[in-house]
């Protein structure tokens, strides 16, 4: 069995996926390529959905997939939610 | 596994066998329905077009009719036309008679009304069925494969889990000289760079850059801008954030061979491979498009869950939310979420998926197909008039 509650696709990426329902103060370590991260989550991350890795500043490109999925609209620290109400399209 | 299917007039292969009941126009839908529901052995496609159309538009829906007509699926065609329409019945049995396989047609107002276009279509879709149950199913290969990817209602499980999955199955029927039809340009938006490096010339390459700035354009024309449409409420409260994510997680499922051909609408592929087909990212357009250019058989990968099928082939559910999987397990076939919770590896489910495509092409029956679904539905590019 997997014992990962998150997923990160590219060590290149600045977010990861939730596997499972994580609450706000879960401390929780995530595999990104070889390296390990330690994090405290700031909010409830719904299974699925993104949180931040690191700080990202106002403007900086979020990466999935080694990708650029958006951008941030405000300075978005680590542990946080990353969805439609701190990112935007860049074409849509 | 020995693949068996059926060899029709013009060479080609269908892995179905069933008469289509076919309306040239929305007027003559329901009079057609009731043909289909008296004949075991039909389907029926519920064309709500067919008449008020012009130019591209009413060409393309013409084009797309004729195209699920020659579907090697289809063993013969009964085309119900009412008279006065702009798709008529009888410019659409021809085009389908290129295929050489049986095409009647019945038009109400030549027919004298409903109830004689009824009798009558009976007794021609009758003995066509009749004369199709005497086709013996004969050896086919996985090089007479042409599989439809599709995906609907995404979540970000797609990209993790459901398209990968499939993306492997898709390279296993590319490396066995089969065909499988990658779609819905909207959902290539963020992602054509990537799509454009696999192309198998500069042509194709440019290609893909076309279709999708075409897209943009249109949504820009139209005042447009994507979000809340692509993504969907759904796509969006189950995660996904931009139509880039959205894409990106999408194109996993053509898998990695280069891409052959870029092909408009329902048109058929000259080439094998791994194609890509001008589509919308609307399910049903898009399978009905794939169909036309001769898909036998839709491999469609969902995260929120959603039950639609084909009339003319089968369709299997592939899911990456285990949730889902568990909530929706009544038209979902394979849950590939067993990667993420670590039970099943990556090249396990690709091999899984790759058997199911193998199984249904050998007549299994996919969910979809036992609830009878049969949804279609044509990509408009005008308006009424």
């Amino acid at each position: 069995m997997n014992n990962e509650v998150s997923i990160v696709i590219n060590e290149a990426d600045n977010v990861a996926t939730a596997l499972c329902h994580l609450k706000a103060g879960q401390e929780i370590s995530v595999k990104v390529g070889k390296k390990v991260i330690f994090l405290t989550l700031k909010e409830d991350i719904n299974v699925y959905h993104k949180f931040s890795l690191y700080d990202i500043l106002k403007d900086e490109k979020v990466y999935k997939y080694a990708q650029v999925i958006g951008e941030s609209e405000c300075y978005i620290d680590s542990g946080r939610h990353v969805h439609i109400h701190n990112m935007r399209s860049l074409r849509g | 596994m020995q693949l068996k299917g059926f060899r029709r007039n013009d060479g080609s292969v269908g892995i179905r066998n069933k008469v289509l009941i076919l309306p040239s126009v929305a007027c003559a839908a329901e009079t057609a329905r009731i043909i289909a529901n008296q004949v075991d052995g039909c389907t029926i496609i519920n064309n709500q077009l067919g008449c008020g159309q012009m130019g591209s538009d009413s060409e393309r829906t013409i084009n797309t009719l004729i195209g699920l007509g020659k579907n090697p699926n289809v063993y013969g065609v009964l085309v119900v036309g009412l008279g006065c329409e702009v798709a008529q019945a009888k410019i659409i049995a021809e085009g389908i008679r290129e295929s050489k396989k049986p095409v009647k047609v019945v038009v109400i107002q030549d027919e004298g009304g409903v109830l004689s276009t009824v009798s009558k279509g009976i007794e021609y879709a009758c003995q066509m069925v009749q004369d199709m149950s005497k086709e013996k199913p004969v050896k086919i290969e996985i090089s007479d494969l042409v599989v439809a990817l599709e995906c609907g209602g995404s979540d970000p499980t797609s990209g993790l889990a459901s398209n990968p999955s499939l993306g492997l199955a898709s390279d296993m029927i590319v490396k066995n000289g089969g065909t499988v039809i990658l779609s819905e340009t909207t959902e290539f938006i963020g992602a054509e760079h990537i799509l454009a490096q696999r192309a198998c010339n500069s042509e194709t390459a440019a290609d893909i850059f076309k279709i999708v700035h075409n897209l943009e354009n249109e949504v820009m024309r139209m005042g447009g801008n994507l979000r809340g449409s692509n993504p969907s409420p759904g796509n969006i409260a189950g995660g996904l954030s931009s139509i880039e994510e959205k894409s990106l997680g999408c194109i996993y499922k053509g898998g990695s061979t280069p891409i052959m051909e870029v092909v408009e609408y329902s048109v058929k592929p000259k080439k094998k491979g791994l194609i890509i087909m001008d589509s919308p990212g609307q399910d049903i357009d898009s399978m009905t498009g794939m169909a036309a250019a001769g898909a036998l058989v839709c491999a469609f990968t969902t995260g929120r869950g959603t039950p639609v099928g084909n009339p003319i082939m089968p369709v299997i559910k592939i899911t990456g939310n285990s949730i889902s999987f568990e909530s929706l397990s009544d038209f979902i076939d394979i849950n590939a979420g067993e990667i993420l919770t670590g039970k099943k590896s990556l090249d396990e489910m690709g091999e899984i998926v790759f058997n199911e495509i193998i199984e249904v092409a050998n007549g299994k029956r996919t969910k979809a197909e036992i609830f009878g679904f049969s949804e279609i539905s044509i990509w408009r590019c005008g308006i009424s008039v």
